[in-house]
């Protein structure tokens, strides 16, 4: 079978039925997909399949030969970071980072819909992810950031900017 | 890692209704939400698989007051269907697994391990709606009701209704880490003026029920899981089905 995963043409050894998931991270390296639930639960495995956010772990590797998958590898690069790479990191939206890929794809597939910085809009497209860390409010946050078109001077965090200090021992 | 001896990827509906066959051995792969973690998780061994994402099984199409929905139509495309069809599917899991998830593989669910599925059935029973099938003695058409009850070895293609006069949805809340519906009441109004309702969230498949809250509880089998005890549907289902037929009244 032939993958074609961010632009890089790949001829995949697995069976058929192997979840796309698995090709993904255990036959092409890509590790960006996370293997949490492997059930659909948890939203960490989403890849774009031909710019629709899907659960790679639900999806078996024969019903996407052909199409273009997409992994946040594939969405900017440690120099060149794509717009919702810099929100992320502007807004501090990732804190242990299990969902953030995931969460970073659903988003992506939201913007490219033309979504807009409508919170409850926003929370519905990221629905299907669970952050275990609970940090949606900054995610939601970063995610209506690039739907505004805000840019970002990623030397100073959102965080930062507007740190609150609210008393107590440190 | 799994692998099947043989994978069919159909490409017409002739096609998948003869590599299903009598349906012996065979799996049957819609959006794959079911049946994936079964393989992955090795508690399902494939011999023979059926892909029906190429099979052109999907689409709604309307016909003289007539819908039809082909069983591999994704539950996304539902959505804005009127109710109860529409909102139901609405309330199925996330928008990746509704894009994903095919209202076949939805309706041929039985009952996970730890939550109810099949949440489409409530509303198509509601709706009175017809399923085309295939498998052993060849294609058949029926109830949808007789079908839920002998489904096993059987492909379903499509199911067909009347468009409804009206029609109410009512569902339980379910929790944001938790993606099966706990208990739902689909109604609808014909166009001859009789009201059906029915329950999903029981411990088989959907129900129809008399219209009567107060029998309600006794006329269904209701079980405990992780999402809630049978005590608490009892208590529950009544107030779904007085708040759907005060919505059909509404609508009136």
């Amino acid at each position: 079978m032939n993958l074609t995963v961010n632009g890089v043409a790949h001829e995949v050894e697995s069976g058929p039925l192997t979840s796309l998931l698995d090709v993904l991270r255990e036959e092409l390296a890509i590790t960006s997909p996370k293997a949490g639930c492997e059930q659909g639960g948890c939203g960490a495995c989403t890849v774009l399949v031909d710019g629709v956010a899907r659960r790679s772990c639900l999806t078996p590797v024969a019903s996407v030969q052909g199409t273009e998958i997409t992994t946040v590898e594939g969405l900017g690069s440690p120099s060149d970071l794509s717009p919702l790479q810099q929100a992320f990191t502007h807004h501090y939206a990732a804190q242990c980072g299990f969902c953030t890929s995931g969460m970073m794809l659903a988003a992506q597939a939201y913007i490219d819909g033309g979504g807009s910085d409508g919170h409850e809009a926003i929370q519905e497209a990221i629905a299907g992810h669970v952050c275990r860390c609970t940090g949606y409010v900054k995610i939601i946050d970063a995610i209506a950031a690039v739907a505004r078109g805000d840019e970002f001077d990623l030397t100073v965090t959102a965080s930062s900017a507007g740190m609150v200090n609210l008393g107590g021992a440190v | 890692m799994t692998q099947a001896t043989e994978v069919l990827v159909p490409t017409s509906p002739d096609e998948a209704a003869a590599a299903f066959g009598d349906g012996s051995g065979v799996t049957v792969i819609g959006g794959g939400t079911i049946v994936m973690p079964e393989i992955t998780y090795g508690r399902l061994k494939v011999g023979k698989a059926l892909l029906l994402g190429k099979a052109g099984l999907s689409g709604v199409s309307r016909n003289g007051g007539t819908v039809t929905i082909g069983a591999a139509t994704p539950i996304a495309d539902l959505v804005d269907l009127p109710p109860p069809l529409g909102p139901c599917a609405a309330n199925v899991a996330d928008g990746e697994i509704r894009a994903q998830a095919t209202l076949g593989g939805n309706v041929c669910a039985g009952p996970g391990p730890d939550a109810p599925r099949g949440d489409l059935q409530g509303p198509l029973l509601a709706l009175d709606a017809t399923a085309r099938s295939t498998g052993p003695g060849g294609e058949r058409s029926e109830p949808l009701e007789s079908f839920l009850d002998d489904r096993a070895g059987r492909l379903l293609l499509d199911v067909s209704f009347g468009e409804p006069a009206a029609g109410a949805f009512a569902a339980l809340d379910y929790p944001h880490t938790h993606e099966y519906t706990v208990l739902a009441v689909s109604g609808a109004r014909g166009a001859d003026g009789a009201v059906r309702l029915a329950a999903t969230g029981l411990a088989d498949h959907a129900r129809t029920l008399s219209g009567d809250p107060d029998a309600a509880a006794s006329e269904v089998r209701l079980g405990d899981d992780a999402l809630a005890s049978g005590w608490y549907r009892q208590q529950v289902l009544p107030v779904l089905v007085r708040r759907v037929l005060a919505d059909l009244e509404e609508a009136r």
